[in-house]
């Protein structure tokens, strides 16, 4: 060890730390704007929504007052709040299934030939990102109570025809419908990404063990190996209509008689058609809260489904 | 696996898969046999695909004259335009700064961007609301793109991305002579360009859809996003003259449906982003 190697680290050690300097400035200004738009467009706001979830504050207002859990209370003893949640609920509780299952058997035929898949793909995935507030209008004309293509098929079939939209035993269903129609086809592209990750020789493996017929190899690799994945587009699927908005707001506005009352709408009526900014913010905040369960769920599958893989 | 089912269970398949399919796109068939047909043919339980006269130029015209149908794709073109570029670049250079320097706030910065991903938008829609309506700025561009400049999904999937790119690329970059901010743009711009393939179809056509905060913020027709306009249109039908509404319908729909068929599996790649967004 001479002077000759002593002097290189000698002068690279300032300019080391000088160059992390650098770096660790070069980092906060690149991440200057995403931080104060986090702050100001994202996180406040979130905090502002609780805090007007505890005043009693109008839009337009002067003054607003601090009420504490006045506006909790009030909702719990709202008829309308009950009602759009558990219409939320059933909403929620029929699309998912449906919508899941739907998907599942759409994958699973695509997967099992190779002829026709492009076209079923496509096929299947096209609500998916139609602008569902325009197709609404369509599905509204095609459930129209004396002319609509599905009641003329109906009665075709040698039923009634149904006012789907209009009464209120079937308005949610019908909408839940549209919701399915919309969804299946996500779940579907999904279920396949499953599908295909499954490797070819467990089934070869299976069938040696004498799982043959479709159903048992169905039920002893396939669903076992497709779990992840099928637990993942649920919690998905269940946060996505949880936030039902469009269908509702455009073809029933919470009708008849509050049948299809969803949570999103009732936040938009209390907030913006009523102006009680402090309310609509206590529903945005329960509708969080729900949210956030499912999203918090949806991290833990995905956590596991990292250490799987 | 096709030979194990049989000739049998390929026509079990194609029946299901094709009634299936027929269901999917019975709406969008539906659209536009509708906005061809006369009101006369509309309104009758007459099953036809084509009309017996054909009434397009009508029905399209009178979309057109009865609301400003160009100006709702127009503002949807320059406003989910705007809006993805904007949130690329916010997002761009802190995704670069969390997955490839070293600076003491990367992991609280990482914290609150995971729980951002937690938080729906029509959370803070309420304050955003009053935000706007105090600053004047209700029914204008600006309304319906500045709550949307920020996507923590953005910064994310961005950082997920550049974490796989070696850092001898990098490190090639600064012995050049690169500064950092000329690396973002010049070198990681260009090699996420698959990621922001995907999160840029996802971001399209979330605003193009989106319904809600439009509904909010927009006071005058020529402020409408399509979701929002596509309503409009909905509204200044009288009676049962179905024809011009299916005509704007159709107009609104097609851009997206279009540059799906096109692009399919870009499409499906960026639309299954929401699997990681919720």
């Amino acid at each position: 060890m001479t002077a000759t190697t002593a002097l290189p680290v000698a002068i690279e050690r300032p300019s080391r730390s000088t160059q992390a300097r650098a770096e660790a400035f070069a980092a906060y200004v690149l991440s200057a704007p995403a931080i104060v738009c986090l702050f100001g467009i994202l996180l406040l706001p979130t905090l502002a929504t609780f805090v007007l979830s505890f005043t009693d504050w109008q839009f337009g207002a002067p003054t607003l007052r601090w009420i504490g859990l006045d506006n909790y209370a009030h909702l719990a003893n709202d008829r309308v709040f009950w009602k759009s949640l558990s219409n939320t609920v059933l909403y929620v509780l029929v699309v998912v299934p449906a919508s899941v299952l739907l998907g599942l058997g759409a994958a699973l035929l695509i997967e099992a030939g190779t002829s026709g898949r492009a076209f079923y793909r496509a096929a299947f995935f096209l609500p998916v990102t139609a602008t569902l507030i325009a197709m609404a209008t369509v599905w509204e004309i095609m459930l129209h109570p004396s002319v609509g293509l599905i009641n003329v098929l109906i009665e075709a079939l040698g039923f009634s025809k149904q006012n789907w939209l209009k009464d209120p035993d079937l308005a949610l269903f019908a909408l839940a419908g549209i919701g399915v129609w919309q969804a299946l086809g996500l779940n579907m592209v999904l279920l396949l990404a499953g599908l295909k990750s499954i490797p070819r020789d467990l089934y070869e493996a299976a069938a040696i063990d004498g799982a043959d017929g479709p159903w048992t190899r169905f039920l002893t690799v396939t669903l076992p190996m497709l779990g992840p994945a099928l637990s993942f587009v649920l919690i998905i699927s269940a946060i996505r209509s949880f936030q039902v908005f469009d269908t509702v707001a455009v073809l029933t506005e919470g009708g008849p008689n509050k049948a299809t009352e969803v949570l999103l709408y009732t936040m938009y009526q209390e907030g913006f058609g009523f102006f009680r900014a402090g309310y609509g913010a206590a529903i945005t905040v329960v509708f969080l809260l729900f949210v956030l369960v499912l999203t918090l769920v949806k991290a833990r599958l995905a956590e596991k489904r990292v250490h799987y893989s | 696996m096709t030979a194990r089912g049989g000739f049998a269970f390929s026509i079990f398949r194609h029946v299901v898969l094709a009634a299936g399919a027929v269901v999917m796109i019975a709406p969008f068939i539906w659209l536009l046999s509708l906005s061809v047909k006369p009101a006369d043919e509309i309104f009758t339980t007459d099953l036809r695909l084509l009309p017996l006269r054909w009434d397009a130029g009508r029905n399209y015209a009178e979309a057109f004259a009865k609301v400003p149908l160009h100006r709702y794709l127009l503002n949807g073109a320059i406003v989910t335009a705007t809006i993805f570029t904007l949130q690329v670049l916010v997002a761009l250079p802190a995704a670069y700064a969390l997955a490839k320097l070293r600076f003491g706030l990367a992991q609280p910065l990482f914290a609150l961007v995971l729980l951002g991903l937690l938080i729906p938008g029509h959370v803070p829609a309420i304050p955003h609301y009053v935000m706007l309506s105090s600053a004047g700025l209700l029914n204008s561009y600006p309304a319906l793109i500045l709550p949307s400049v920020i996507s923590v999904f953005g910064i994310f999937w961005i950082r997920q991305f550049f974490k796989t790119i070696p850092d001898d690329l990098i490190h090639a970059a600064r012995l050049d002579g690169l500064s950092e901010f000329s690396i973002v743009w010049r070198i990681m711009l260009p090699a996420a360009a698959p990621a922001l393939t995907a999160f840029g179809i996802l971001s399209v056509v979330f605003h193009w859809n989106d319904y809600f905060w439009p509904l909010l913020v927009v006071t005058s027709p020529d402020m409408a996003m399509p979701a929002l306009g596509t309503v409009y249109l909905r509204n200044t039908e009288a009676g049962t003259d179905y024809g011009p509404l299916m005509a704007g319908t159709a107009i609104i729909t097609a851009p997206l449906v279009i540059a799906f068929l096109l692009a399919q599996r870009r499409f499906i790649e960026g639309m299954t982003l929401t699997g990681l967004k919720g």
